[in-house]
């Protein structure tokens, strides 16, 4: 029993092919694949989104952020 | 794979290619060094993750479709003929996975799709790295990486495939030369990242309210220029992969085995690599002057002097490399100043230039310096000629690139997702993390503080 084409190294090399397991399911693969890369880019613009609006809330008013510019700043007194 | 001979240049070819997929990937580490060493303190780790993660995205869309583009394209489709058929090519073919061929494989193609496809992967990061440094520090990531799809896993592939390709239709119509992709590389992803910097607009600060430009200049010099060595170093490893290690160039009876371009025409590695050293001292030489010993625009002139050159590296003498890149390299640092205090570009690592403006001008010179020089191999393809390459480098730099990066980008700004809030702009891209960050190393301190108590 093996999961792939192969289940001897001892026969003829000229005549194997794909080494890889289960041969046949490589479309249902791409398409698990192409799947999980478009919700990656969704679930990833959630998160930069609600980073975003969470820092606007916690430093995002002029006087946290002069603050930070006066801490940035190497000439400020 | 059945005897000594045939097998080795089969082997000898696999490994050519996976050499140059391990030094293109000093490119890729060049490229986030110098970001991040042009970026200001207060966005470094945002701007690493956004030219690292672009690693991923292009490599598994690069994957899905980006390889089927370059050899389903050579058409248009719809310019010279329809779309070729690629099954090999599909990111569902059997040869895409680890494969000794079987019989019906007598040129070992399973072994060469694997690096080939990595070698022109490898070329997809750089298109995406470029444009990556142009828009440091008020793009979002999540538009960032769209983008960087878009160039390195669409538009790149499109444009190799019409011109940088055996079978291309710029090279039989137009004569299109391009060995070393000044304007399939560099050129497209120039005009990709001036399309997007247009909408994007420039950093706060970056222009007074007369329009004035100000410097905001690199943070670490160091890294920086670290950075570009690592560039230079990965480029050689770019150059390699341009080309065929091992080919019969004999026509009709006979054969000569030789190194070729792209093209399937002869060159050797020798040519190229004096032609590439030869190219980065001109840039070197004229970046030092034009700038007034600047180091920044100085070795970013190194790159611009190659990148200038590289159209027909395959064809010049040394000095005509040399010659070709200083010229370039006067070329593209006027034109980012102009174009700067002209349309208030705010292009934060100088990509539009070094890369865009060289690559169109390295197009363009080829076609008057090689003008009459058979484009390929082939019986019927127009030869190299200055409309051809005109022609081209407006194709690159302007129709898929450009182009499409003004269009993308509008849409995503049209939908709110381009630009960071102006309030962490404002703050820095990781001030967040940086307070919280300090926090937690602040709870740490005290729990120490009270152990101390306790003794």
């Amino acid at each position: 029993m093996t999961t792939g084409n192969v289940e001897s190294w001892s026969g003829n090399m000229a005549e194997i092919g794909p080494l890889y397991p289960f041969v046949g399911a490589e479309f249902a693969l791409f398409v698990v694949g192409v799947v999980l890369w478009i919700l990656w880019h969704v679930r990833q613009a959630r998160i930069e989104t609600e980073q975003y609006e969470e820092e606007v809330q916690r430093f995002g008013s002029p006087e946290s952020l002069n603050k930070i510019l006066d801490a940035e700043d190497p000439y400020s007194p | 794979m059945d005897n000594e001979l045939s097998s080795l240049s089969v082997i000898f070819t696999e490994f050519y290619y996976w050499i140059t997929v391990v030094l293109m990937f000093f490119i890729h580490v060049g490229f986030c060094m110098y970001e991040v060493g042009v970026s200001r303190h207060k966005n470094h780790v945002h701007t690493l993750m956004k030219n690292t993660m672009l690693i991923p995205l292009v490599t598994i869309t690069f994957f899905f479709f980006g390889w089927w583009i370059y050899f389903a394209f050579p058409n248009g489709p719809g310019i010279i003929g329809g779309l070729v058929e690629a099954p090999h090519a599909v990111a569902w073919s059997e040869l895409m996975g680890p494969h000794l061929g079987g019989a019906g494989d007598p040129g070992g193609w399973a072994r060469l799709n694997g690096v080939f496809w990595a070698a022109f992967l490898l070329f997809s990061w750089t298109a995406a790295s470029i444009v990556s440094g142009s828009v440091i520090e008020r793009i979002r990531s999540s538009a960032f990486w769209i983008l960087a799809i878009l160039i390195g896993s669409v538009f790149w592939v499109i444009d190799a495939a019409w011109g940088w390709h055996a079978e291309g239709w710029m090279v039989q119509v137009l004569g299109y030369h391009d060995a070393y992709a000044s304007g399939v590389i560099h050129a497209i992803a120039g005009g990709f990242a001036l399309g997007v910097l247009v909408v994007l607009g420039p950093r706060i600060g970056k222009f007074a309210a007369d329009g004035t430009p100000r410097s905001i200049n690199p943070r670490n010099p160091w890294l920086v220029t670290i950075g570009l060595f690592l560039i230079y170093t990965g480029f050689w490893g770019f150059y390699v992969a341009c080309n065929v290690p091992m080919w019969d160039v004999q026509s009709g009876d006979g054969t000569f085995y030789s190194a070729t371009n792209i093209y399937l025409a002869p060159t050797t590695l020798s040519a190229i690599t004096v032609n590439f050293l030869m190219a980065l001292a001109g840039g070197l030489l004229a970046g030092y002057l034009v700038s007034k010993g600047d180091a920044y625009w100085t070795y970013s002139a190194g790159l611009a002097g190659i990148i200038a050159a590289s159209a027909g590296n395959d064809l010049y003498h040394p000095v005509q490399a040399m010659l070709i890149a200083a010229l370039g390299v006067v070329f593209m640092y006027k034109m980012h100043y102009w174009v700067e205090r002209r349309f208030k570009v705010d292009d934060a690592v100088g990509a539009v230039a070094v890369h865009g403006y060289a690559g169109f001008f390295g197009v363009v010179v080829c076609g008057f310096v090689l003008w009459g020089y058979p484009s390929s191999p082939s019986e019927g393809f127009a030869s190299i000629n200055p409309l051809g390459q005109i022609a081209g480098a407006l194709i690159m730099f302007g129709l898929l690139g450009f182009l499409p990066g003004w269009v993308a980008a509008k849409i995503i700004h049209s939908l709110g997702g381009l630009r960071i809030p102006r309030e962490v702009e404002l703050a820095g891209l990781d001030y967040g993390t940086t307070v919280d960050r300090a926090a937690e190393e602040q709870g740490i301190i005290d729990a120490e503080r009270e152990e101390v108590g306790k003794m």
